[in-house]
C-alpha cells in the first residue's frame, strides 16, 4: 500500500491477486472461494455486506433435492429452460441444476438455518414454473428458511467471511474499471465515502458483482442500492451488456409500495384474485394456476386491469389472498411478509387479502460471461471472446441461465453456483506467487478527472429531477407489454436525457459522505443500463418470456433465437449484435430440450 | 460530581428553517440533526415543514423528499425501504428505529431525528458503526464444528432444535438495540451489548454448533456479558420485534449452569 497525493485528492493504491466488486450473495461466496483458494482477496463494496439486496430475497433456492417429494435435476434444468423461453443457454443451466445439490448442502454446512422437514432435513416449498416430471405438476423446491431465506443465506456467507479474515472495503464505491491498451482489465479506481480518500486498486482479475438496476424503474421491489453499477462500469470499459431487454416483473409488489410478497406465498396455497373474485389464474395457465412462471402471472394480471377488472375504486390492483392458510402456518412459514403486508398495506393477512401489482423485480439480461464467470466481449467472428482479467457472476451478469424470464428461486442458486464456480476459475487461472503486475502509467488518472468533474458539476438539473425522469420513461415505455411506437418514444426521451445529463448539477461538493456525488455517479450507471434496456426491447420484434410486444405477439425461433449484445459509446449510442443461444448439454446425461410452445 | 453538560464543540445549535410552500394543506416540521466534518462548526438542528400530500407515508420518504427536493446534502444512509437491510437506523421522535418502518402519522408534533446515540457522527445522520462490527466479529459468530458435516447431506435439525433459533437469526445488525443501552453508551468499548449478544446466543443455541462451552467461557466477563444491566431498552426499542434482553437471560442462566 503506498500514498500519493495529486491534485485534492489522496491517492491510495493496493495490490491484489484479486478485486471482487460488491458484497451481496454472488460477492461474498466468489471472495470466500477465492480467499480460501489461497488467493489475495478484497471485496470492495457500497454498503456494509449484509445490506446487500441479497438480503431481501424471501421464497428459497431451488435446488432438486427431493426432500418433499421425488425431484430430479434434469426436470429443474428442463423447467428454467421452458421457464427462460428457450433463451437461456443449456449447457449453463445443465451445469446450475447440476450444481444445485452440492451447492444448497454447503451453505446448510455453512450454517444456514434452514426451516426444517418432520424427518429434520433441509424445508422445501413449490414455487412458480418448478414442476416434476417434465413440467407435469407443481414439485416443492425452493429450499427455504422461513421466507427470509437471503437474508440467511447473505448472513451466513457474511459469517464465513470474517472466519476466513477477508479484506473487506466497505462503503467504498467504484468509480471505473481500470483497462490496458489490449483491453484487459487491471484494476479498479473507488472512492472511500468514509474519508473521502481515493483508492487504486491493481488486480490480476477483478469481479463485478454489483446486482441488478431495478431502480431504472419508478416501481420496483429493488432497494435503492440497485442501480446496475457493474453495467455501467463494464459498459464504460468497452464491456458489452447482453439481453437487457429482458425485464422480470414480479406479480405481487404489494400496492402501491411495491415491496416484494414472496412467490412463495402462492407456493404455500395462496392465490390471485381480480375485481370479480374470479381466481383468473385458472383461464391462463390451467395446470400450474397461480404457480405458472412470472412473466406468465404478470402478463395475465395486467390484461385483467387492463380490461376493467382490476380491484379496489380505480380497478388498478389484483388482491393476493393469505387468509384461508390459517395464523399458525402464515407464523411458521411466512413471518416476514405477515410484517411487510401489515406496514405496507395496513393488511392483516390472517383475515384479508393484500393488494398487489406485478412491479419491477429482477434483471434477467447483464455483463455476458460463460459459466466460468469470464466476462465476454463478443464480435461477429467470435461470440465467445474472453476479456481477459475480468469477471462476472449473480445479477449483473448474464450467463445466461434465465434467458428471457427468470424462475423464483433460480437468483439465489445462480449467485452461489456461479460464485463458487468463479472462484474455482480464478484459483485456476492466477498463480498467487507470481507479483500483482504494475498498474500503466497514468492509470485511474481520466477517471479521476471525471469524479472530479462531476463532483463540481454545475448544471442546471439535479440528480433527483434527472433520476425521476429516467424512472418515468422506463416505467412506461419499457413496461409489461410493449409495442413500436411506445418504445421509440422512449428511445428519443432517454436520448434527450443524456443531452441534459450533461448539465447535471450538484449541490454538495464535499468528499466525506457526498451522498448527493454519489447518487450522481449511480445515476449514470442506471442511465447507461436504461439506454442499453430500451434500444434492445425496441430492436426485438418478437414475444418471448418478459419482453411481451403487442406487435410482434408470437415467439419467432427462426429470427430470434439469439442473444442481443449491446455496446454503449460515450455519448449514449448502441450498437447491437447478436450471439447464438447455446443449444447444447454439457454432458451426455441429459439431452437438450427443443423449443416447444410454452403452456403452464 | 458528574459532568451532565455536553462537551462544547458537541452542543447542536439551532438551524436553518425550511417552510412548505403556502398551498400545502396537510404540514409537519421535521427537525433534523446537521453535522459535516469538513469545517469547524458545531452540529446544527435544521428544520424542513414539509406538505404531507406530497410525502409518502413512512419517514425515510420524509428523508428522500427532503433530499430530492429540498437539500440534496442531507446525508443518511438508506437501501432496501423494507426494514430487512438496517441501513437506515436513527434516532426518531427520541427512540431508535428504522426511518423505512416508522409512519410519520404515528408522531405527534414535530419529528425530531438524530442519528443513532452515543455512536461517532460521520456526517449528519450517518454514524460510525465499526465499534459495534468488531464486537460482532470478536464472538466468532460463524459454526463451530469438530465433526465433518456428512458429505452430500444436510445436518440434520429437527424442527424443535430449528425453532430454537427463532427470534434471533432474524437480526438485521441494525444497532438499533446497542444503541440504546445506557450500560452501551457508558461502556460501549467494553460491554458487547445487546445486538452482539443475541448473536453469540444465536450460536450458542444452535443444535449444530459443538462449542457452547467454549463461547460460554469467552463471554463469562464482568463487561462483556455482565455490563447488561437488566434496562431492557433493547428488547422495547428492536424494530424487528426481537427480545436481545432474552437471549442475554438465556446467556446469563446458562453461566450459572455451567458452573
Amino acid at each position: 500500500m503506498s500514498e500519493t497525493r495529486p491534485g485534492n485528492y489522496r491517492i491510495v493504491d493496493h495490490a491484489y491477486d484479486v478485486v471482487v466488486v460488491g458484497a451481496g450473495g454472488s460477492g461474498l461466496r466468489a471472495t470466500l472461494g477465492m480467499g480460501a483458494g489461497g488467493l489475495r482477496t478484497a471485496c470492495v463494496t457500497k454498503v456494509f455486506p449484509t445490506r446487500s439486496h441479497t438480503v431481501a430475497a424471501q421464497g428459497g433456492i431451488g435446488a432438486a433435492l427431493g426432500n418433499m417429494a421425488e425431484d430430479n435435476w434434469r426436470w429443474h434444468m428442463y423447467d428454467t429452460v421452458k421457464g427462460s423461453d428457450w433463451l437461456g443457454d443449456q449447457d449453463a443451466i445443465e451445469f446450475m441444476c447440476r450444481e444445485a445439490e452440492s451447492a444448497v448442502m454447503e451453505l446448510e454446512h455453512f450454517g444456514v438455518p434452514f426451516s426444517r422437514t418432520e424427518d429434520g432435513k433441509i424445508y422445501q416449498r413449490p414455487f412458480g414454473g418448478h414442476m416434476s416430471e417434465y413440467g407435469k405438476t407443481p414439485v416443492a423446491r425452493a429450499c427455504a428458511a422461513a421466507d427470509r431465506t437471503g437474508h440467511a443465506i447473505l448472513h451466513t456467507l457474511y459469517q464465513q467471511c470474517l472466519k476466513h479474515r477477508v479484506d473487506f472495503y466497505v462503503e467504498y464505491y467504484v468509480l471505473d474499471l481500470i483497462m490496458d491498451e489490449s483491453g484487459a482489465c487491471r484494476g479498479i479506481v473507488a472512492w472511500c465515502l468514509d474519508d473521502g480518500s481515493i483508492h487504486r486498486f491493481s488486480a490480476k482479475t477483478v469481479v463485478l458483482a454489483t446486482g441488478g438496476y431495478g431502480r431504472a424503474f419508478q416501481s420496483c421491489t429493488s432497494a435503492h442500492s440497485c442501480t446496475g453499477d457493474g453495467g455501467g462500469l463494464a459498459m464504460r470499459a468497452g464491456v458489452p451488456t447482453q439481453d437487457m431487454e429482458f425485464v422480470q416483473f414480479h406479480p405481487t409488489g404489494i400496492f402501491p409500495a411495491g415491496c416484494l410478497l414472496t412467490e412463495g406465498c402462492r407456493g404455500e396455497g395462496g392465490y390471485l384474485t381480480n375485481g370479480e373474485g374470479e381466481r383468473f389464474m385458472e383461464r391462463y395457465a390451467p395446470t400450474a394456476k397461480d404457480l405458472a412462471s412470472r412473466d406468465v402471472v404478470s402478463r395475465a394480471m395486467t390484461i385483467e386491469i387492463n380490461e376493467g377488472r382490476g380491484c379496489g375504486p380505480k380497478k388498478d390492483h389484483i388482491m393476493l389472498h393469505l387468509e384461508h392458510l390459517g395464523p399458525e402456518l402464515l407464523h411458521q412459514r411466512l413471518p416476514g411478509i405477515s410484517e411487510t403486508a401489515r406496514i405496507f398495506a395496513g393488511v392483516d393477512v390472517t383475515r384479508e387479502p393484500a393488494p398487489v401489482l406485478p412491479t419491477v423485480h429482477y434483471n434477467m439480461g447483464g455483463v455476458p460471461t460463460n459459466l466460468h464467470g469470464e466476462v465476454l466481449r463478443p464480435t461477429e467472428d467470435d461470440p465467445d471472446r474472453v476479456v481477459p482479467g475480468l469477471m462476472a457472476v449473480g445479477e449483473a451478469a448474464c450467463v445466461s441461465v434465465h434467458g428471457a424470464n427468470r424462475l423464483g428461486t433460480n437468483s439465489l442458486l445462480d449467485l452461489i453456483v456461479f460464485g463458487r464456480a468463479a472462484g474455482k476459475r480464478a484459483a485456476e487461472l492466477i498463480d498467487p506467487t507470481v507479483p500483482v503486475p504494475p498498474l500503466p502509467q497514468g492509470a485511474g488518472d481520466e477517471i479521476i478527472a471525471r469524479f472530479d468533474r462531476l463532483r463540481h458539476a454545475e448544471g442546471r438539473f439535479s440528480v433527483a429531477e434527472l433520476r425521476e425522469r429516467l424512472q418515468r420513461t422506463m416505467q412506461s415505455h419499457a413496461a409489461v407489454f410493449r409495442n413500436t411506437r411506445s418504445l421509440a418514444e422512449g428511445c428519443e426521451k432517454i436520448r434527450t436525457l443524456w443531452k441534459d445529463a450533461a448539465h447535471m448539477g450538484l449541490a454538495d461538493r464535499s468528499l466525506i459522505w457526498n451522498s448527493d456525488l454519489m447518487e450522481a455517479l449511480e445515476f449514470f450507471n442506471l442511465l447507461a443500463n436504461a439506454t442499453v434496456t430500451i434500444e434492445s426491447a425496441h430492436a426485438r420484434h418478437e414475444t418471448r418470456g418478459a419482453h411481451a410486444h403487442d406487435d410482434y405477439p408470437e415467439r419467432d425461433d427462426t429470427h430470434w433465437m439469439k442473444h442481443t449484445v449491446s455496446y454503449l459509446d460515450d455519448d449514449g449510442e448502441v450498437s447491437l449484435l447478436y450471439r447464438p443461444v447455446r443449444m447444447q448439454t454439457l454432458t451426455d446425461e441429459v439431452d437438450v430440450f427443443p423449443p416447444k410452445k410454452r403452456v403452464y | 460530581m458528574v459532568e451532565l453538560s455536553l462537551p462544547k464543540n458537541s452542543t447542536p445549535r439551532p438551524g436553518k428553517f425550511h417552510p412548505a410552500p403556502s398551498d400545502a394543506k396537510r404540514k409537519a416540521v421535521f427537525q433534523i440533526y446537521r453535522w459535516s466534518p469538513d469545517d469547524d462548526e458545531n452540529p446544527c438542528l435544521d428544520s424542513y415543514e414539509l406538505d404531507l400530500d406530497k410525502v409518502g407515508p413512512m419517514v425515510l420518504d420524509a428523508l428522500l423528499y427532503i433530499k430530492d427536493h429540498i437539500d440534496a446534502s442531507l446525508t443518511f444512509r438508506r437501501s432496501c425501504r423494507e426494514g430487512i437491510c438496517g441501513s437506515c437506523a436513527m434516532n426518531i421522535d427520541g427512540e431508535n428505529t428504522l426511518a423505512c418502518l416508522k409512519p410519520i402519522s404515528a408522531i405527534k408534533g414535530t419529528i425530531r431525528i438524530n442519528p443513532l446515540p452515543h455512536m461517532p457522527v460521520v456526517k449528519d445522520l450517518v454514524p460510525n458503526l465499526n465499534g459495534a462490527y468488531a464486537q460482532l466479529e470478536s464472538i466468532q459468530p460463524w459454526l463451530k464444528s469438530d465433526t465433518p458435516p456428512p458429505p452430500d447431506t444436510e445436518r440434520l435439525q429437527s424442527i424443535e432444535e430449528r425453532e430454537k433459533l427463532d427470534g434471533m437469526w432474524e437480526c438485521i445488525l441494525c444497532f438499533c438495540c446497542s444503541t440504546s443501552c445506557p450500560s452501551y453508551w457508558w461502556n460501549g468499548d467494553r460491554y458487547l451489548g445487546p445486538a452482539t449478544l443475541l448473536a453469540a446466543n444465536r450460536w450458542i443455541m444452535d443444535s449444530r454448533d459443538d462449542h457452547t462451552g467454549e463461547r460460554l467461557a469467552a463471554l463469562d466477563d464482568s463487561m462483556k456479558l455482565y455490563g447488561c444491566r437488566t434496562i431492557m431498552n433493547c428488547t422495547q426499542t428492536c424494530p424487528k420485534g426481537l427480545n436481545p434482553a432474552k437471549a442475554i437471560a438465556n446467556i446469563k442462566k446458562l453461566q450459572v449452569e455451567r458452573e
